[in-house]
């Protein structure tokens, strides 16, 4: 039942012991050897599993829980796949067998916390989950600004967790226990209670960089290197919210009420105040950081009806987050490789020199923004009918008229790419096998995601509601 | 295949065309060979649902097709035509063919111009055979966001400006319209059952009134911006007169036309009642378009900004006509639909013309055309009297109709809404003919002009292909009229049965 967290430790081994084994001079063969080793991985994940728990309930699994395993699986071999030509460059020659045992690590936490049944073994696997990223980040390590990103997330995340633990403590003192099932018969909408649940909430925030927890989100994902920062983006969020989502259905149903208004004013300030950051911004990575801000608010719209709708909803939109924003840093990271560019304006005249980088960051930017026919416009549907469902309709006219302020932004990328004219554009440069594949999977998941409802509907059979 | 998802697949496999061929001068050809199939077909089509009809089909909708798609939220594929969305295939058939020859010259990233005017074009044909209001919106979306690379890549002037303010006016709309059809879904079934997102059924119960009073405006809104309703008109003349020659055809022509399409399907036909309460409100706004369009269009001396504010006038004149909720009115309305459509894409597909021989669109830098380029001239004086409503062209017919069913309504603010309306057309006749005086008539004042050619083949085939029909449904309008009238009952019907009681 633990098979996902087995096979990820055996790979960290594995890949440990090639790191001892292999010559110096052949070690770039370990990023291949890696990568076939996670593809396995992920074809085995999808097998079926017995649900079940284990540990006398600290570990669980069930249908919705091997889904977003699976999710993160996928993701995660993405991001691998489009590392490779980063990692091959010469300065990273001597680390690459780390950057993997590192990632994976962080996936064998998140994988625990998704699995979890009780508040202890979350802990445990969001510090798994936190602590190696922070090492990535300062991956760099003769850039100032990766290891400024490094200290600055490890900081973060030692602060979040301690508001999280002390949300935790309160909770505890109240129950009496740590068993998710057995908070949620426990709890009785006590003041106390309450409390701590704002300070869990508060510490999951800073995670999924919700406003106004988000403050370090731009800085991090500018400092860092962008493979990183699409992970941190990406599967980090994901992960988290997958959590998220399961610990406030099953363990605080009862102040579903309480939870709900928390949950509308963040939804506003995060979407409304990321969109207008992303704005302003320059820097591409700032300016993604800020978009995925915005992209946590409107999944907070599938998370408030507290509906299974809505959770089908939250995990398809992580699905098709993770294909688009993956093919956008797919581009900016394959640009910043070779030319190692990563301002909007020196995008300007891409499409002239690169059309195909073009063509696929157009996709990926109209998926994010939600337009159709791409699977962006699916998931944000699916997000604000759930949303809508339980009646929420002014939030979600809020949501729409934001999406309308991303589409804005992102369009000032298409422009710059396909419409400004620029003295001396970015030279034409072919990306090699790695990142094509990358992007070639992405732009697959974009446009298919949306037509091929059998996705949708079996992570709807697997999701429940409160 | 059923034949209306062939007027998605058409255009979609033509843009693969366009995408697999290598020589850029073969582009055009493909693009116009396949979008002469779609021709073809709204011909066929045409003949199929009158067959159909003679046949005794008296159902709804014919050729249904559907398909459930996302089970969770019993979003389904459905596709179906009446009289009304068949006409505006039809329009929309001949004015995209008409575009593609009209930039037949296009040379800068021509591949990408074609796959994106038929990428357009795909989205206006799927809008108008959907009946189910997830597809109508999705396709709906489709249509707008191509507009932003047509206008920003290949427009001219405040190219950016214009692009980036009428995709996101537009996509604004959209978001009203995507909250009105969330609480028109999640009110399709007050007895309890099964939500469902498809117009017939949803048409078949009673949406309860305190929904219908937040969700009517919602909806009615969002497709009036993009039928250039005040004080949401904004968009339009900046981006008419930003976008390329195809461009402006196909969105004065037809992406207008959803606005008037949608409003009266969807908002109008799905919540009658509150309809019937808040038409004020819109009659009163619909009105000041109607004239503040024309007048606008008098202080103007760019062609295209003449032509963009008189579309504003013509447009707030289908949804005004909508409002007056009676037969001959919403007949006259989609009349002057199918009519507005074709003269003005007839229109800026001249001014397209004019404006490539003489390098510029301001009026009083031209004059004297009528002796140089006759060809031309002639059909700019058509589409200008088309235009003004002069017995024998479609415009006449359909202003006509529209001014008699308005006026049916006994009661004063009708009266004077339309009394008000009318006198549009006077202003309109101003200034046509102004600019017919200025631009064609009198001396040629430019020794440059005796150079000029007049229309070549690819010209002439898009202007005689519009003139003609403008012509056709201004001698022959019942046959249009017949086809819009009997699929008009069943609505008409719905919309009165409010009167009963």
């Amino acid at each position: 039942m633990m098979r996902n967290e087995l096979l990820l430790t055996i790979a960290v081994l594995l890949i440990l012991m090639a790191e001892i084994f292999r010559d110096t001079a052949k070690k770039r063969s370990i990023n291949r050897f890696s990568i076939v080793l996670f593809i396995i991985i992920t074809i085995i994940g999808f097998l079926p599993l017995r649900s079940g728990s284990l540990f006398g309930g600290m570990y669980e699994i069930s249908d919705a829980r091997s889904v977003m395993k699976n999710i993160l699986n996928i993701g995660s071999l993405l991001v691998l796949i489009q590392s490779v030509t980063w990692l091959n460059k010469e300065e990273n020659s001597e680390k690459i067998s780390e950057y993997y045992v590192l990632l994976i690590s962080t996936l064998i936490g998140m994988n625990f916390m998704i699995s979890a049944g009780h508040f202890l073994m979350f802990y445990l696997g969001l510090e798994l989950a936190t602590i190696p990223i922070a090492a990535l980040a300062a991956y760099d390590r003769y850039s100032n600004k990766s290891a400024e990103a490094g200290i600055k997330l490890i900081l973060i995340s030692a602060l979040s967790s301690g508001v999280l633990l002390y949300g935790l403590s309160m909770i505890y003192g109240t129950t009496g226990t740590f068993y998710f099932n057995e908070i949620g018969k426990l709890f009785v909408n006590d003041n106390l209670q309450i409390l701590g649940f704002i300070f869990f909430f508060a510490g999951m925030a800073f995670k999924i960089s919700i406003v106004p927890f988000h403050l370090w989100t731009a800085d991090v994902y500018e400092g860092a290197p962008v493979n990183i920062t699409s992970y941190l983006s990406v599967i980090s969020k994901g992960a988290a919210i997958f959590i998220f989502i399961i610990v406030l259905f099953t363990v605080f149903p009862v102040i579903i009420s309480s939870w709900q208004k928390i949950i509308y004013v963040t939804a506003v300030l995060t979407m409304t105040i990321g969109n207008l950051f992303a704005v302003r911004q320059q820097n591409l990575k700032r300016f993604l950081a800020f978009s995925s801000i915005s992209q946590a608010g409107y999944i907070l719209l599938g998370i408030i009806g507290g509906n299974q709708l809505g959770m089908a909803s939250v995990i398809y939109y992580i699905l098709v987050y993770i294909f688009s924003n993956l093919a956008v840093f797919g581009v900016v990271a394959a640009i910043s490789n070779a030319k190692s560019k990563e301002n909007i304006d020196e995008y300007n005249g891409l499409y002239q020199t690169n059309p195909g980088l073009s063509l696929v960051m157009l996709l990926g930017l109209f998926s994010l923004a939600g337009i159709p026919p791409f699977a962006g416009f699916f998931g944000k549907f699916f997000l604000f009918t759930s949303a809508a469902q339980k009646g929420f309709y002014i939030l979600v006219l809020i949501a729409v008229l934001n999406t309308i302020i991303s589409l804005y932004y992102y369009l000032i990328v298409v422009k710059a790419m396909f419409i400004n004219k620029s003295e001396a554009p970015i030279e034409k440069f072919r990306s090699d096998f790695s990142t094509r594949l990358a992007l070639g999977i992405c732009v697959a998941g974009i446009v298919i995601m949306g037509f091929a409802s059998i996705i949708f509907e079996v992570i709807k059979n697997v999701s429940f509601g409160v | 295949m059923d034949i209306l998802t062939l007027f998605v697949v058409i255009p979609v496999l033509t843009i693969t065309g366009i995408v697999l061929i290598k020589d850029i001068r073969q582009v055009r050809l493909v693009a116009a060979v396949g979008m002469g199939i779609q021709l073809l077909l709204a011909a066929i089509l045409i003949f199929l649902y009158f067959s159909a009809r003679h046949a005794g089909n008296t159902a709804e909708m014919l050729f249904v097709r559907d398909i459930v798609w996302f089970k969770s939220f019993n979003i389904h594929y459905a596709v179906g035509v009446d009289g009304i969305s068949v006409a505006m295939i039809g329009l929309t058939a001949i004015v995209v063919f008409a575009g593609i020859f009209a930039s037949w010259e296009m040379e800068f990233l021509t591949k990408e111009f074609f796959i994106s005017l038929i990428l357009l074009a795909t989205g206006v044909f799927g809008f108008f055979i959907s009946i189910d209001l997830f597809t109508m919106f999705l396709f709906y979306e489709l249509a707008v966001i191509p507009m932003y690379l047509l206008i920003g890549i290949w427009g001219s002037g405040p190219k950016e400006y214009s692009a980036m303010k009428l995709t996101l006016m537009l996509m604004g709309a959209s978001a009203l319209l995507l909250v009105g059809i969330l609480g028109i879904y999640f009110n399709s079934a007050p007895g309890g059952g099964q939500l469902t997102f498809n117009i017939l059924e949803i048409s078949k119960i009673k949406i309860p009134l305190s929904a219908q009073y937040i969700f009517f405006p919602l909806t009615f809104v969002g497709f009036g911006v993009l039928g250039a309703l005040f004080p949401f008109h904004t968009w339009s003349p900046d981006g008419h007169s930003s976008a390329p020659t195809a461009v402006s055809m196909l969105h004065a022509g037809v992406l207008m036309k959803l606005g008037g399409y949608g409003a009266f399907r969807v908002a109008i036909f799905l919540m009658p009642e509150a309809a019937r309460e808040l038409s004020w409100i819109f009659i009163i706004l619909t009105t000041i378009s109607v004239i503040y369009g024309a007048f606008g269009a008098i202080a103007q001396k760019d062609l295209k900004y003449i032509n963009a504010y008189s579309s504003v006038s013509h447009c707030g004149l289908v949804l005004f006509a909508i409002l007056m909720m009676n037969k001959t009115a919403i007949n006259g309305a989609i009349i002057q639909m199918i009519s507005h459509g074709l003269m003005t894409a007839l229109f800026f597909a001249l001014i397209g013309m004019l404006y490539g021989r003489t390098h510029t669109r301001m009026i009083n830098e031209m004059g004297g055309l009528m002796k140089v380029i006759p060809f031309l001239s002639v059909c700019y004086v058509i589409a200008g009297l088309a235009s003004l409503g002069l017995p024998g062209l479609s415009g006449f017919v359909a202003e006509m109709i529209i001014f008699v069913g308005a006026f049916q309504h006994p009661d004063l603010f009708h009266r004077i809404a339309t009394i008000i309306a009318v006198t549009s057309i006077v202003i309109t006749a101003v200034y046509i003919l102004r600019v017919i005086a200025i631009l064609l008539l009198g001396p040629t004042t430019n020794e440059n002009y005796y150079h000029f050619t007049d229309a070549k083949w690819f010209e002439k085939i898009s202007a005689v292909a519009l003139i003609s029909l403008v012509a056709f449904i201004g001698l022959a309008p019942l046959l249009l009229s017949k086809m819009i009238g009997s699929s008009l009952q069943p609505i008409i019907n719905k919309i009165l049965a409010f009167n009963l009681f």
